[in-house]
């Protein structure tokens, strides 16, 4: 083996994504199953369809709050014990909304799986979401939205998503509320969204970790068969783009070092047919350290510690985002190579050598990502937010596969709007509004946050 | 639940580890070098961090970014961290791909210098300085890390200075500082070598033996100072920094017992005590019970060598202010220097902790880190086997005894950040100079 010989790769082992268990009990309730034998340990993830976009209107933030004040009490436990018991148990259980839907989690040794369980279907199912946690749990949403306003990457976040959706869109305000809709939230409005949304019918609940099926699906069946309640109704976001030319927004940040960039537009939903070419081209753009705006911004010109892309994948159309925190006076050069790159992608077909990294990197990387409990319970969540079919996992690395270079092309000039991209810089505005306005990208505002 | 472990050395100085776990087809290839930021000369701060850069912009067979690249092409996942005293390097691959990490980690070591070029430098500093803006300039308390071990290792401790370092720090590095790091620190007997997963311990042997047995010993290190502090700061140290933030923050750091004594156990202990999750104390009594504190958690640093810190992170809800938050603080760790602790919280932290530990040893490339850690500060990779049963032999007692000598007046040092726009409006007395920190990754 000579040193400046590269050694080639041997032949790979299979893998395959863990054997699931999946079934609906009587009450409507879906049970989901993988016994995995590596470490004594065990994760659980009730998946609820009870996100944001389930949420009335004027009441935005509900599905957070009423996630995060699951584990303040039940019938039994006020929410100190609760607390205290479980995590004696060496846990804690986790209540979280996405936008699609809430979750409630817990990662437990083996041996004291039962013990908690019993815990965990209680504050699932009958939590009694006492006045005082939801009005302290409303004032800690109060303190993370005033920490978002000298925040400077979540507060470009969050006011790219104001700036690129409809007034209508649920989407345009941020997932836990905003300080006038956390305000007017009520314990009342919590139990009411539980009550609408927190069904068996809406819950699938996922084990992964040392256990037996059967084992299992009897310790469900025994806590949670008598747990009883309507259908819930589906519903919609309204992901409709509030801007279909482009437009320009400086969010004031005086004195800020650097330019915190947002370039994009709404997206995609997740169960677009297009899913493939639109992961593989977006790896190829900004989605790998390899990737074009990485390599252009941080290697090429040193204007960032890094640059990525992303399609933030919702059952609606999420956005679609290039971001990067650049210092201010190369603001303007660090958007106009970005807009070269997405032009580059719409205009000519990436290489094969750029196609091969990104499929063999995803394909590659397949099962690192599941090698923890928690990681292949939230694979298996992702089954039923988006309705995939059981197989998705067994055909992943395939279906990347075959996606080719022309595939990737139809895809840039499909999904990435380059007449209708929005720009959203956090920023110092006496640093780089002139140059921002001599750029000439379209009208441009001004707002403080 | 024990990893095993095989550890042998190369004739070079190489500690090699490996920890075989067939459990799916991954390896995870880890080496840390014995360097951090503690080891860097006056006038160059942040330099072991730039240099970490530096060790992705290729080497005598590898392009500029072909390192990255040549990793994930393999459907790999890779990064570096630089810490006060070492810096790690790690990639996880499908294990079929063993053997290009531990050529590239080879590759590297034994001959980084042909590739090294002024503007890959110069490129490099500018990446660095923009990290500094994005992880301390440009948030929110960011500078803390570089504050809070100033104010706690005095001056000219090799934990005092910068770990990001500074602007002009940066600006000074030069092509000859990089040639003299390398040679100097950059050297298999002053590295370690872990391999963890799915892999065949002989083939794995002979390919670490050819890519990496030829590599010259290095000419070893100059020693670091005498690093041992007194137990105690020896009196209340304070910084008040200005800031552009939203609500008051304090970290209040002790002076505690370096990684590895058996007092650190007890240490960590008291800290999950008062800070690891919702039933903690100062979560249950600041943030559930007074509603004074937004958010508060308490770490350590995890130094093997000189003192740790363990520190304890509040941030004020809306309308309190810092003064009224130290305060709350301050009683919570009274009663505990001076009431002392249950064994019913003993029970609990440990409870979380031994949960925690096997829940991150699922990831090969975290079980590698680990082996690799013990392997750099003790020699041992096998501690990793012992972590847990020295945090159950922790008693109320140990517990008690950290409390009562490492909790007092005489041993605190606040860090307070104020709203600028509210600073005058609370007084907190004091000041005094800052520098670095955490973890700093690629």
């Amino acid at each position: 083996m000579s040193k400046s010989t590269r050694p080639t790769p041997g032949s790979p082992r299979e893998y395959h994504f863990p054997k699931f268990d999946r079934r609906v009990l009587v009450n409507g309730m879906t049970v989901v199953v993988a016994p995995t034998h590596g470490l004594p340990i065990v994760t659980v993830l009730a998946v609820i369809d009870a996100g944001g976009v389930a949420e009335p209107s004027g009441q935005e933030g509900v599905a957070e709050l009423t996630a995060r004040a699951l584990n303040e009490g039940t019938p039994k436990y006020d929410g100190e014990t609760l607390t205290d018991y479980m995590e004696h148990l060496g846990t804690s259980m986790g209540g979280a909304a996405g936008w699609d839907s809430a979750s409630l989690a817990m990662t437990v040794l083996r041996e004291n799986l039962e013990n908690a369980f019993v815990h965990f279907a209680e504050v699932l199912v009958t939590p009694t979401f006492p006045v005082a946690a939801i009005e302290r749990l409303k004032a800690e949403r109060q303190a993370e939205l005033m920490q978002i306003e000298s925040e400077p990457r979540e507060l470009a976040d969050e006011q790219f998503d104001q700036y690129i959706y409809d007034s209508a869109s649920r989407f345009r305000l941020p997932l836990g509320g905003t300080a006038e809709s956390v305000a007017a939230l009520s314990r009342d409005a919590v139990v009411a969204f539980h009550t609408a949304r927190y069904q068996p019918s809406a819950t699938t609940l996922i084990v992964v970790g040392d256990v037996e099926v059967d084992a299992v699906e009897r310790m469900i069946a025994t806590t949670l068969e008598a747990w009883n309640g309507p259908a819930v109704p589906d519903v919609k976001a309204n992901d409709k783009p509030g801007r279909l030319t482009r437009t320009i927004r400086i969010v004031r940040k005086n004195d800020a070092p650097q330019s915190e960039l947002r370039i994009g537009h709404v997206g995609v939903p997740r169960t677009h047919p297009d899913y493939f070419s639109i992961t593989i081209m977006n790896a190829v753009l900004g989605g790998l350290f390899s990737s074009r705006v990485n390599l252009n911004l941080r290697e090429a010109h040193g204007y960032t510690y890094g640059a990525s892309s992303a399609f933030d994948w919702r059952r609606e159309a999420g956005p679609f985002v290039i971001g990067t925190a650049v210092a201010s006076d190369v603001t303007v050069p660090a958007i106009q190579e970005t807009l070269k790159e997405i032009d580059r992608m719409r205009s000519e077909p990436i290489s094969e050598s750029e196609l091969s990294l990104a499929t063999s990197y995803l394909e590659g990387v397949f099962p690192i990502r599941y090698e923890t409990t928690a990681a292949i319970a939230a694979a298996l969540a992702t089954l039923t937010i988006y309705a995939l079919p059981e197989d998705w996992y067994d055909t992943y690395r395939a279906r990347m596969s075959a996606v080719s270079v022309d595939d990737v092309l139809r895809a840039a000039r499909a999904h990435v709007k380059a007449e209708s991209l929005q720009i959203v810089v956090v920023g110092d505005e006496d640093a780089i509004r002139e140059p921002l306005e001599a750029l000439a990208f379209g009208p441009l505002d001004v707002v403080s946050p | 639940m024990r990893i095993p472990i095989e550890t042998f050395r190369l004739a070079n100085g190489l500690l090699v580890t490996f920890s075989e776990d067939h459990t799916a087809p991954i390896v995870a290839v880890n080496i840390w070098y014995h360097v951090g930021s503690a080891n860097e000369r006056a006038g160059r701060t942040g330099f072991a961090h730039l240099f970490e850069h530096m060790l992705f912009q290729g080497s005598e067979n590898v392009e500029a970014n072909e390192h990255f690249e040549l990793v994930q092409r393999a459907g790999g996942t890779l990064n570096g961290s630089t810490w006060l005293d070492r810096t790690n390097y790690f990639e996880t691959v499908p294990s079929n791909q063993l053997a290009i990490a531990l050529w590239l980690e080879a590759d590297r070591m034994g001959a980084l210098l042909p590739a090294m070029t002024q503007q890959k430098l110069d490129t490099q500093r500018d990446v660095v300085s923009n990290e500094r803006r994005w992880s301390v300039d440009n948030q929110p308390y960011g500078t803390w890390w570089e504050k809070l071990p100033a104010l706690t290792y005095p001056d000219p401790h090799p934990f005092h200075h910068s770990l990001i370092g500074s602007f002009e720090d940066l600006k000074a590095a030069s092509l000859d500082d990089i040639a003299h790091f390398f040679a100097t620190y950059y050297t298999p007997d002053n590295a370690v070598l872990t391999i963890a997963g799915d892999f065949d311990a002989v083939e794995a042997r002979k390919l670490v033996e050819s890519y990496f047995g030829s590599i010259p010993r290095g000419k070893g290190k100059p020693p670091l100072p005498d690093m041992t502090l007194p137990d105690t700061f020896g009196a209340t140290l304070r910084e008040t920094v200005e800031d552009d933030v939203s609500l008051p923050r304090i970290y209040l750091a002790f002076r505690s017992p370096a990684l590895g004594e058996d007092e650190y156990y007890a240490a960590s202990v008291a800290g999950a005590i008062l800070g690891m999750r919702k039933g903690s104390r100062l979560q249950r009594v600041l943030v559930r019970e007074r509603e004074v504190a937004a958010d508060v958690t308490a770490f350590t640093f995890d130094l093997p060598k000189g003192a740790d810190l363990l520190v304890v992170d509040a941030t004020a809800r809306p309308g309190v202010t810092a003064a009224q938050l130290e305060a709350a603080v301050v009683r919570e760790i009274e009663r505990m220097r001076l009431d002392g602790v249950t064994q019913d919280e003993v029970d609990r932290a440990v409870a979380l902790i031994g949960t925690d530990f096997v829940a991150s040893m699922q990831q090969a490339g975290e079980r590698a880190d680990q082996l690799s850690r013990f392997a750099t500060y003790f020699g041992d990779p096998s501690l990793v086997n012992e972590q847990m049963a020295k945090y159950r032999a922790v008693t109320v007692e140990a517990v008690n005894q950290f409390a009562a000598t490492r909790l007092g007046e005489a041993n605190r040092a606040f860090l307070t950040y104020l709203p600028r726009e509210a600073a005058e409006e609370t007084s907190v007395a004091g000041s005094v100079s800052g520098t670095d920190s955490r973890e700093v990754t690629a």
